[in-house]
């Protein structure tokens, strides 16, 4: 008899990852905060809900093109929370650091942090440092974990999408994954791709002025857009339709993943946001969203639907559909 | 001109559909015989705008498909003695008779993914104590890239790199379809990276000696459909000639210098394709010059005896192109990506892995 082992690809942020999650973490921790299985907790404190997430970052290489693990570490975890409405205030920051790693490279890194959090509006508040034989971790890696308060009146979820609704993108797909694989693999393409690590919590607060009914959030990071708007049809139990023209990818994303033979739907963003609107608000939000730097580019990119249920659908540019499942395992280790 | 979204245009993708449904009048099988292709088709849902006498058929395209059981059981046995062993990623999954490369790699057998042959090459020179062997499956596309490697290793004096080579050329394949005499085919689709390294000559033979219409593609939706269009008119003007769609990056002659490269590192020899058997000069095998750089020469291994493919997989049949995916009694049940029974599920390439990812919705 074989003994299952976890591979690469448990980590993937796609199918495998979340049937990993479901049968052993949820099963074994479940609680009906975590069951909801949002990419962060709500929590009620007295008249208060706070939003709370936290994420570990392993990217390899530390520095990329357009970023660092700092940087990311601080985006990362600031959208997480960011992505409930909430405004995201306090950091926790823990180190995992292999003997050896240059104490320029750690400044770097820290000062990015600071960088990063300085426009984010969030304070480090607390942390914690270990430090490991060479071997026992690859240079760093950090552990981020945020809080923020959500203001009354928004209620947003990944299961909360309804039929009619419209989806918004806020740019173009697939940078942060290509950047640092690039740079991994030392890849020369003609256009550098630069990530798109980037704190959205302002850009969300744009869109909660214009429409505090937002139903669903996320930023689609590992796994790409085809987890999150899975994970949107899946939760709510609605069709997802997407036009696939209206998707933006940046020429170098599309050409280094015709190389590698990547779908652009599968590689992952740190930049950007996909939003499930009422439709009424739909233009108003987009209007708001082209007026601040992470979302000049956003598109209207499709509908929810009633059936399939729990599915996305993509219709092509021959006027064809198909379906959009789910990254089964890994396409790029390690890129957050 | 940017190469990518230009050969995307809806409205182009309409006219071209349209002009293939007015002059298609006979009943037109078409099979690509490359993965990219296979992937291409079903993502952007072809298929389902094609006119209903219009079949398009999916042939041994994939490298990882084709590859023979025994010869993965090979590989992982030179894995397991000790070596660095290098691949492609897509070459992880597939199963073995007994295992994979990628579960080798989970009980910790030192098995590293790279991006190009020169990677390897790369880690061969970082660890001179050790012998760095990578596993070199392709079709002509990669197969320069793999000379360079040992011409390079040749220069440089690096000493511990070898390749493990079941590297297979597409033309005899092609040969070996059409004798089998299973498949009623009015065109071939033909690949369009390989085509760029060996040129459309040496399809000749298919419209000389078979009559069968060829045109060498480009990958993009409208590509595909130009080329449908080409080979649709070939068969209703009774014509059988090669043409190519894909100027922007196939000649007739192809690429001089790539093909002086294989043909200095290479001869050919015969190979066993899974699904089809032994296919007479189907294979390139290192030279003897060269030889030093062969794995196969290397590393006396003893390989466990190959198993058969497991019960109900029709992956032979599928690289034949005489069973489509969804006719496998095990397609998208007990076979799926995520549990894959047979390679055409588990190569991004594969046949089934295409259909399956790409259904129709």
């Amino acid at each position: 008899m074989k003994k299952n082992r976890i591979t690469l690809g448990h980590g993937g942020g796609g199918k495998l990852m979340h049937d990993l999650v479901e049968q052993f973490f949820v099963k074994k921790l479940s609680n009906p905060i975590l069951d909801r299985l949002d990419d962060h907790a709500t929590l009620e404190m007295g008249n208060c809900r706070l939003a709370f997430s936290t994420d570990s970052y392993v990217v390899n290489p530390i520095f990329f093109q357009g970023g660092d693990i700092g940087k990311l570490a601080i985006c990362g975890t600031v959208n997480d929370v960011a992505m409930s409405g909430a405004i995201p205030k306090y950091l926790s920051a823990a180190f995992v650091i292999e003997e050896g790693l240059l104490m320029t490279d750690l400044e770097k890194v820290l000062d990015s942090m600071v960088k990063a959090a300085e426009e984010a509006g969030v304070q480090i508040v607390t942390g914690d440092t270990k430090v490991v034989e060479i071997g026992g971790a690859d240079k760093l890696f950090i552990n981020t974990a945020g809080v923020g308060a959500i203001p009354e009146g928004v209620n947003i979820s990944g299961s909360n999408a309804k039929v009619g609704d419209k989806v918004i993108l806020s740019g173009s797909i697939g940078d942060h994954g290509i950047a640092v694989i690039s740079e991994r693999e030392g890849l020369q393409f003609k256009t550098i791709v630069q990530s798109d690590c980037a704190p959205l919590n302002h850009l969300v607060a744009d869109m909660l002025n214009v429409c505090p009914d937002i139903r669903a959030l996320r930023d689609p990071t590992r796994g790409g857009l085809s987890s999150t708007l899975n994970e949107f049809a899946t939760q709510s139990k609605v069709g997802i339709s997407l036009e696939e023209d209206k998707i933006p990818i940046k020429e170098g994303v599309l050409g280094a993943c015709e190389m590698l033979g990547y779908d652009p739907f599968h590689v992952a963003n740190e930049g950007k946001l996909v939003a499930v609107v009422p439709p009424h608000k739909s233009e108003a939000i987009l209007e708001a969203m082209r007026k601040n730097k992470y979302g000049k580019d956003s598109q209207i990119i499709g509908n929810v639907v009633d059936e399939p249920k729990g599915k996305v659908v993509v219709n092509t540019a021959v006027g064809a559909t198909r379906i959009l499942d789910m990254l089964i395992g890994e396409q790029l280790p390690r890129i957050c | 001109m940017k190469y990518l979204s230009e050969f995307r245009d809806p409205v182009l993708a309409k006219k071209l559909t349209q002009s293939i449904k007015e002059i298609s009048r006979r009943k037109t099988n078409l099979m690509e015989v490359c993965g990219t292709h296979t992937v291409a088709i079903s993502k952007s849902g072809i298929r389902q705008v094609m006119p209903e006498n219009i079949t398009l058929l999916s042939g041994p395209g994939c490298p990882v498909c084709v590859t023979a059981n025994s010869d993965l059981d090979k590989a992982i046995a030179i894995a397991k003695s000790g070596v660095i062993f290098t691949t492609f990623g897509d070459m992880l999954k597939v199963p073995s008779s007994y295992s994979s490369l990628g579960e080798e790699k989970t009980v910790g057998v030192d098995i590293r993914v790279v991006y190009s042959t020169l990677d390897a090459l790369k880690i061969a020179e970082e660890n001179p104590d050790r012998d760095v062997v990578f596993y070199a499956v392709g079709f002509e596309t990669t197969a320069p890239t793999i000379a360079i490697s040992l011409m390079e290793a040749e220069r440089r004096g690096i000493k511990n790199y070898s390749i493990y080579c079941v590297h297979k050329i597409v033309p005899p394949a092609i040969r070996a379809l059409l004798d089998l005499g299973e498949l009623g085919l009015e065109g071939f689709i033909c690949p369009g990276h390989v085509s760029a390294i060996i040129g459309s000559d040496p399809y000749q033979f298919i419209t000389d000696e078979y009559q069968i219409p060829c045109v060498v593609a480009g990958f993009e939706p409208l590509d595909i459909l130009q080329t449908i269009y080409m080979l649709v008119k070939q068969v209703e003007d009774g014509e059988a000639k090669v043409e190519i769609q894909y100027k922007r990056s196939v000649s007739p002659e192809g690429n001089k210098i790539a093909q002086e490269m294989m043909d200095k590192v290479f001869e050919t020899a015969d190979a066993e394709w899974r699904g089809i058997g032994i296919i007479p000069g189907s294979g390139l095998k290192v030279r003897e010059d060269y030889s030093h750089f062969d794995a196969e020469k290397r590393f006396d291994v003893d390989v466990p005896p190959t198993k058969p493919d497991p019960p109900g997989c029709s992956c032979g049949e599928i690289l034949r192109g005489i069973k489509f995916p969804y006719d496998c009694q095990l397609f998208g049940q007990a076979c799926t990506p995520e549990r894959p029974i047979g390679p055409c599920m588990v190569s991004s390439e594969g046949c089934c892995a295409a259909y399956y990812r790409y259904r129709r919705a």
